[in-house]
């Protein structure tokens, strides 16, 4: 039984803190056990292995699956195809209702699934596997002129258009108006770890029980998803994931491949499947970040005030399943201005089914809104920094609710300093070091703060002043085992080492996804409520064995303040006079996230952030080929994410302060606010060095050299 | 068609029949239940894989395992000694620890190997693409560890602590 507690705030000893990785032996021995890599010390005993055969056509129709000479390859145990596959009992979630019927929906959708003995005969049956279609013309294309719809929402929930005072008529009677496009990649996540299940079939006390070792983001989500579409209770789906190799948001919903896993074991009852999705499939089937096209444009006086704001976003999603990312909504609250309108609207697409990575819509929309900035910096002949102080908001522009600490220009102010700021030339193309152009940018960061409900904890006396502290979310990499054992420690006021932490299984309390930069203030609070009760409940010396399990009640207050993280982004780029090549020097983040639990862990995080967002910045696009609808760059040699070559001089900082009403810890959320702003800094850095203005990312070389 | 082959696994002497399709990392993985090294890209693009095969630094993934009977392979496991009760670990390893060279875990033993390798081959005189000076002993300045430790993609973006971490070592 859980009960809800309401918290008060913890007195940090831990917290604070530097504490080691408690994984981290695990992880640098190679001993941590990820998904696939479970044995027969956690009953994977004799798994077979699965292989994925995927349709070569956008549109139209299987009709007819040839798996003679698959089943004719020594090792092959079975094919599963849309007519042979175990049926499911909702289908609704097209993305996961996977062989229920012959129709393709995009290039790369699952078509059939082989069993073997060992993965090189499921490959080589997979390859075996003849699959002839009725192709129907698709089209795969994102484009200004596609035709579009106005969604009901956008991700998760928010608004898709939002409109005050009269835009059109402030543009016109601005002093300085700027109007441009911006346009972001699409990106794939890359988690080192490809997508990776192993899933088997039995029985306890006579019902069907469903075991998964899943590289997932939130275990209690995969189980909510999966058991009704399987026609179980939620209970009777257990899924594990002690150790995840990143996510970035593409492991935070269960994908196709999660079903297909589930659905091929169900075929052989008992016996364990495991499937490691390739780093090619993953192009396809895992998710990724659409593309977007922002029209923005800004009216402002001649001392740089802004007028009014527009965000008209175009971008793309499945016509399989709605994805819709929130590219406008930083926009709505960012700067100050009287009349503001944001727009979002969609192109479904004969393609692969986008979904969340890190900062979605933050990381877009604020490429294009900071770059736009940077422009009318430019226009007005201010400082890009004093620009933003001008633009400040005394009350979230959204909702006119108060911010609870918006600390933008502390950021800045620090930054600068550290960054050595005030030297920097006012106008563009002023400095060149040999045959590089040297230059420096600045943009905005924001991630809104957010705790999940449907969050509980569980604190058990083990005796001895030892603790059992449980709930069932997922460390991918964030270090929130490490954090979790920090918060437990302090809120039952006892050593981070004598608390045991127990993490990532749908039979522990639950807990919502790794993701959202969520999870230490929704699983922390849940934890420092269990422990608060607990103390309520059993006092200082427990007998063992004594257990309290609660949730955490809302702060009253924070329904009337509007709680978001900010930070500052300095850049300085080097773009090479012939050849347009580009290097990124330096890279500072500065930020306001509530208290920083662990300052190892966190500038990890912050770095992990600016890391992709530089990569971003520089490198990464998939270019799909829309004559056949796929990626063609579906690999890490074709795929560019940033190397350790890339990657200079980068570090982050954060402000000392603690946002108590938002969690009992005091702290807000890190995990993408890192990625947000970082590729308008570059860009604004090749503007301040070449004088050339690069409106899309990523910003390759060749940019420079068009003029 | 299956062959077996003999390897040195962490010292554990392993007998082992692999399908001639077999690569060197699932041998390991799949059949011997070695799962140190990881697989990350199984293209030889990400460096996940990395063990030390006959004491150079290897991508297991590009390797077939019958091609390599005999081989002797210490992973990330064995260079901490080896077996589950060994916390011997090596300097590097520490160097990772000590400076949060890592986030996920993922990359990082086929880090560890890669940085053991490293600073093997300085030790060695080895150049890099980066080296100035093709005859001397190379220097390993922060951008020669960029570069040689720039096979293996950490996409948790953990290189600033592996730098440093590879540089403690280094010093160690
Ligand atoms: S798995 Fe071998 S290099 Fe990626
Ligand atoms: S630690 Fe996650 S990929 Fe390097």
């Amino acid at each position: 039984m859980s009960v809800e507690q309401q918290t008060t705030p913890v007195r940090v000893r831990s917290i604070g803190t530097h504490l080691d990785r408690v994984d981290g032996v695990a992880k640098v021995t190679g001993r941590a056990p990820y998904a696939v890599e479970h044995g027969e010390a956690d009953g994977v005993v004799d798994p077979l292995h699965l292989w994925l055969v995927q349709s070569t056509v956008a549109k139209g129709v299987v009709v007819d699956v040839d798996t003679e000479s698959a089943r004719d390859h020594p090792g092959v145990i079975a094919v599963l195809d849309h007519a042979s596959a175990p049926r499911l009992a909702e289908s609704d979630d097209g993305e996961l209702a996977i062989l229920q019927e012959p129709t393709v929906h995009f290039r790369g959708q699952i078509v059939a699934l082989v069993l073997a003995e060992t993965s090189e005969a499921a490959r080589e049956g997979a390859a075996l596997v003849n699959v002839s279609y009725d192709v129907e013309p698709h089209e795969a294309e994102l484009r200004e002129d596609n035709a579009s719809y106005r969604p009901d929402s956008v991700n998760p929930d928010m608004e898709t258009d939002t409109e005050e005072g009269d835009v059109d008529a402030a543009i016109a009677a601005a002093d300085i108006v700027v109007e441009q496009t911006y346009r972001t990649a699409y990106e794939h996540n890359n988690p080192l770890e490809p997508h990776a299940t192993v899933a088997w079939w039995d029985e306890e006390d006579g019902r069907e029980i469903l075991s998964m070792f899943d590289s997932s983001q939130g275990v209690h989500g995969v189980a909510q998803t999966l058991a009704p579409m399987l026609g179980l209770e939620v209970d009777q789906v257990r899924v594990r994931a002690p150790y995840v190799g990143g996510g970035f948001g593409s492991k935070g919903e269960a994908h196709a491949h999660v079903m297909a896993t589930a659905l091929a074991a169900r075929t052989v009852r008992g016996r364990p499947v495991k499937l490691a999705v390739t780093r090619q499939q993953m192009f396809a089937l895992t998710g990724y970040r659409t593309a977007t096209i922002s029209h923005v444009r800004l009216g402002a006086g001649a001392d740089g005030r802004l007028a009014a704001i527009e965000h008209r976003v175009q971008e793309q999603s499945s016509a399989l399943k709605e994805y819709a990312e929130q590219t406008a909504s930083p926009t709505r609250m960012m700067y100050a201005a009287p009349h503001r309108r944001t727009s979002h609207r969609l192109a479904l697409l004969d393609v692969a089914v986008p979904s969340w990575m890190r900062a979605p819509g933050e990381m877009p929309g604020m490429f294009a809104h900071e770059v736009a900035m940077d422009e009318l910096a430019v226009e007005c002949g201010l400082d890009p920094i004093e620009l933003r102080i001008r633009n400040e908001p005394e009350l979230d522009p959204e909702t006119k609710k108060p911010f609870n600490n918006r600390r933008l220009l502390d950021c800045f102010r620090r930054g600068a300093e550290r960054f050595g700021w005030s030297s920097r030339p006012a106008h563009a193309r002023a400095t060149q070091d040999g045959d590089w152009w040297v230059g420096t940018g600045v943009a905005s960061a924001t991630y809104p703060a957010m705790r999940m409900p449907g969050n509980a904890a569980r604190v058990r006396s083990l005796g001895a002043g030892r603790y059992a502290v449980a709930i069932g979310s997922v460390d991918i990499g964030t270090g929130a085992r490490t954090v979790l054992t920090q918060i437990a420690a302090d809120a039952l006021g006892v050593e981070p080492g004598a608390i045991d932490l127990a993490i990532a299984d749908t039979r522990l309390p639950p807990a919502s996804v790794a993701g959202g930069s969520s999870g230490t203030s929704s699983w922390g609070s849940a934890v420092v409520a269990a422990a608060q009760r607990f103390r309520a409940d059993h006092g200082e010396h427990p007998d063992p064995g004594v257990e309290t399990t609660a949730s955490a009640a809302d702060d009253p207050q924070a329904d009337e303040l509007a709680f978001h993280s900010f930070g500052s982004v300095f850049a300085e780029a080097r773009v090479h006079r012939w050849t347009g090549e580009i290097r990124v020097p330096r890279l500072l983040g500065v930020y306001s996230v509530g208290r920083v639990i662990n300052p190892t862990t966190a500038r990890s995080q912050f770095i992990g952030g600016l890391v992709m967002g530089l990569s971003a910045g520089l490198f990464e696009e998939s270019y799909r080929d829309a004559r056949f609808g796929h990626m063609v760059t579906q690999d890490l040699a074709s795929y560019h994410v940033a190397s350790h070559a890339d990657v200079l001089d980068i570090d982050a900082e954060w402000l000392e302060e603690s946002d108590e009403v938002f969690t009992p810890m005091g702290s807000r959320g890190i995990g993408e606010i890192g990625i947000v702003g970082t590729a308008a800094a570059v860009a604004n850095a090749t503007y301040h060095a070449t004088g050339m203005r690069v409106r899309s990312i990523p910003i390759t070389p060749d940019r420079f050299l068009e003029s | 068609m299956d062959e077996t082959i003999r390897l040195t696994v962490d010292g554990a002497e392993r007998t082992v029949e692999v399908d001639t399709r077999t690569t060197l990392l699932d041998a390991l993985r799949e059949r011997l239940e070695v799962t140190a090294p990881k697989k990350g890209c199984d293209h030889g693009q990400c460096g996940s894989c990395t063990v030390l095969l006959n004491g150079r630094r290897h991508l297991t993934c590009l390797a077939l395992a019958v091609a390599h009977d005999g081989a002797e392979i210490t992973t990330a496991d064995g260079l901490a000694g080896g077996g589950p009760s060994a916390d011997r670990l090596h300097p590097v390893q520490q160097a990772f620890l000590d400076h949060d060279g890592y986030q996920c875990g993922y990359c990082t033993p086929g880090q560890v190997c890669s940085a053991v390798g490293v600073l093997d081959e300085v030790k060695n005189g080895h150049p890099s693409h980066v080296t100035a000076d093709l005859e001397g002993d190379p220097d390993l300045t922060d951008d020669e560890i960029r570069e040689r430790m720039s096979g293996n993609l950490c996409r948790c973006g953990a290189y600033p602590g592996i730098l440093a971490a590879v540089r403690q070592a280094a010093g160690a």
